[in-house]
């Protein structure tokens, strides 16, 4: 049987911890500051300044976050169990009447908490600063930007807790949350892109959009950049991705899926 | 049986292919203080970690309570048991009373017994103080307050007073044998032990993972059968050797008016009644048993 409390009980531990660290409000302040400045200047290299649509905006934020959430994520999330391993509060914790499984839960709900936090007030207080420049229609786009964005925040924090598992110690945590971060946010898509070039194209049709729901980051490329008509033009993404699979419903499970199975590998090798 | 708080059966522990607890058996009595006394490796933390239910056993059976350390029962056990690790290092973020309530909350007891417990450990005046400000002393009381939590039945201290200084050492021992005159089962190691010679009932001596001697303090010294040390000053120290003819001591030491004599444990009565037949000039007699530290050596070697 799962406690419920127990898990409450390390989460709001572990929530409280990045409230009074100010990690909240510094991230936070990142994503506001980033969100802003892409509104006004991310058509810069067109020749324009200041803000132009927010489907322009949501793209370039896309990009913008692609790189900066795993990263936040995963420095967030690395050290979760390998720090208690190496301050020999580990064993403390596990001498309590909480199993493993309690512990992983509540630390991942604790941390998810924490970056859910900062994305929301981040990207919100943007958003509200832009509210009146966008439509009704358009604050459903940067709503659903901004909750997939937390969805790719709790893959990687996923990923983080199960290299943390897995890890001897902190330092090389580190650096396998680092090699992940390479892995799917930079070495995965030239992978794809280099195979593309290679093959002449010629395993594109059908496997190249399966291959992309296999990285959480493309997911959420494909999430937001697929609800809107003008960028999926723009993207050339309507070539290479079949309708059928763009539904958000499915991509969502997807992004649900990664999050739970680094989770699962995490229980399975937490001894 | 109801009196056994922990029973070990034929227990073994393997790293891959390292054995580091061989064949252990070891029973401890509800309300006894047990000593476990090793080098580093012997098998203590290991040992501690199977009788928490942290590692598995390879094989052999653990039971507290007669509950076997792992399942749903034993969760609910775990309530009533309270661990102290060797050099536990807390959250900085948090203070003393906010690091015990969490521990508290998770032990599912009240906020309420958190700052008594702070008190009763000489922190209440430092509770509402940042942990990272703690000093070494600190933090090891800190650690004791937690495994007071919830008025433990059952405590496993791993090397409870590093870190602490001789006041707050005899106060540490204070607060223990308090809980254990109220019933209170301890299992407990040290590296000083002649800090815990005297403060436990039975000691259990590990070496390579086995379970090498287990006793009184004063049995293990008779098994052990190190010779004990007598001192004396004697105006007539050049009569000493003389007076002791045809008992076997280990040696005997004349400087000046000072004697030193080893000798075994059954002839000391008959040593010290030769003694006594240089009469008035003997001025002082010192009979001085193996110290722990003695007895854990000879057994170590």
């Amino acid at each position: 049987m799962i406690e419920l409390a127990q898990i409450r009980v390390v989460a709001a531990k572990e929530f409280r911890d990045r409230i009074r660290n100010r990690w909240v409000i510094a991230v936070s302040v990142i994503f506001t500051l980033f969100a802003l400045a892409i509104a006004y200047f991310g058509a810069a290299q067109q020749g324009e300044v200041g803000f132009r649509s927010i489907e322009v905006t949501i793209a370039s934020l896309v990009s913008l976050v692609i790189y900066l959430i795993p990263l936040i994520a995963l420095i967030l999330g690395y050290d979760a169990i390998v720090g208690e391993r190496e301050r020999g509060s580990l064993d403390l914790l596990l001498s309590m009447p909480i199993t493993r499984l309690e512990l992983l839960l509540g630390k991942f709900s604790g941390l998810s908490a924490a970056l859910a936090c900062a994305t929301l007030a981040g990207f919100g207080l943007a958003g509200l600063l832009l509210a009146g420049r966008i439509d009704s229609g358009a604050l459903y786009h940067y709503l659903g930007f901004m909750l997939s964005a937390i969805l790719l925040g709790m893959v990687f924090l996923s990923l983080a807790v199960m290299v943390s598992v897995m890890a001897k110690d902190r330092a090389r945590a580190s650096g396998a949350a680092i090699a992940v971060w390479f892995l799917f946010v930079l070495v995965y898509d030239l992978g794809l892109l280099g195979a593309l070039v290679l093959s002449g194209g010629g395993f594109g049709e059908d496997l190249f959009p399966l291959l992309l729901l296999l990285n959480p980051a493309d997911i959420f490329r494909i999430l937001n950049i697929f609800s809107m008509e003008d960028l999926k033009v723009f993207y050339g993404l309507a070539t290479v991705f079949p309708a059928s699979l763009s539904n958000p419903w499915l991509l969502g499970s997807m992004m649900v899926a990664w999050i739970v199975m680094p989770l699962t590998v995490a229980l399975w090798r937490f001894k | 049986m109801k009196n056994n708080v922990i029973e070990l059966r034929n227990v073994f522990k393997y790293y891959g292919e390292v054995l580091a607890v061989d064949g252990i058996s070891l029973t401890v009595h509800r309300g006894e203080t047990l000593g476990l006394i090793g080098h580093n490796g012997a098998g203590k933390s290991t040992l501690f970690k199977m009788m928490l239910g942290l590692i598995p056993a390879s094989a052999g059976e653990i039971r507290i309570n007669g509950t076997p350390v792992r399942g749903a029962a034993f969760r609910e056990l775990r309530r009533t048991i309270g661990y102290l690790p060797e050099n536990v290092v807390f959250y900085d973020n948090l203070t003393g009373l906010e690091t015990l309530q969490f521990f508290a909350s998770l032990k599912g007891c009240a906020h309420e017994s958190c700052l008594p417990l702070l008190e009763k450990v000489g922190l209440a005046r430092a509770a509402n103080r940042r942990v990272d400000g703690y000093s070494k002393g600190m933090r090891q009381r800190l650690g004791f307050a937690q495994a007071l939590l919830g008025k433990p039945r059952l405590l496993f201290l791993d090397e409870p007073t590093t870190g602490l200084d001789p006041e707050g050492i005899r106060e540490f021992y204070q607060v223990l044998q308090e809980l254990n005159a109220q019933g209170l089962t301890v299992v407990i190691t040290s590296h000083i032990l002649s800090e815990i010679q005297e403060r436990v009932q039975r000691l259990a001596v590990l070496k390579s993972g086995k379970l090498h001697a287990l006793g009184t303090v004063q049995e293990l010294r008779e098994e052990v059968d190190l010779p004990l040390t007598i001192r004396l000053r004697t105006v007539a120290s050049a009569m000493v050797e003389h007076a002791l003819q045809g008992i076997a001591v280990e040696a005997l030491v004349v400087e000046g008016p000072n004697v030193t004599i080893s000798c075994r444990r059954p002839v000391k009565m008959a040593l010290l009644r030769r003694l006594a037949t240089l009469g008035d000039s003997v001025e002082d007699i010192v009979v001085k048993e193996p110290s722990l530290e003695d007895v854990f050596l000879g057994y170590a070697a």
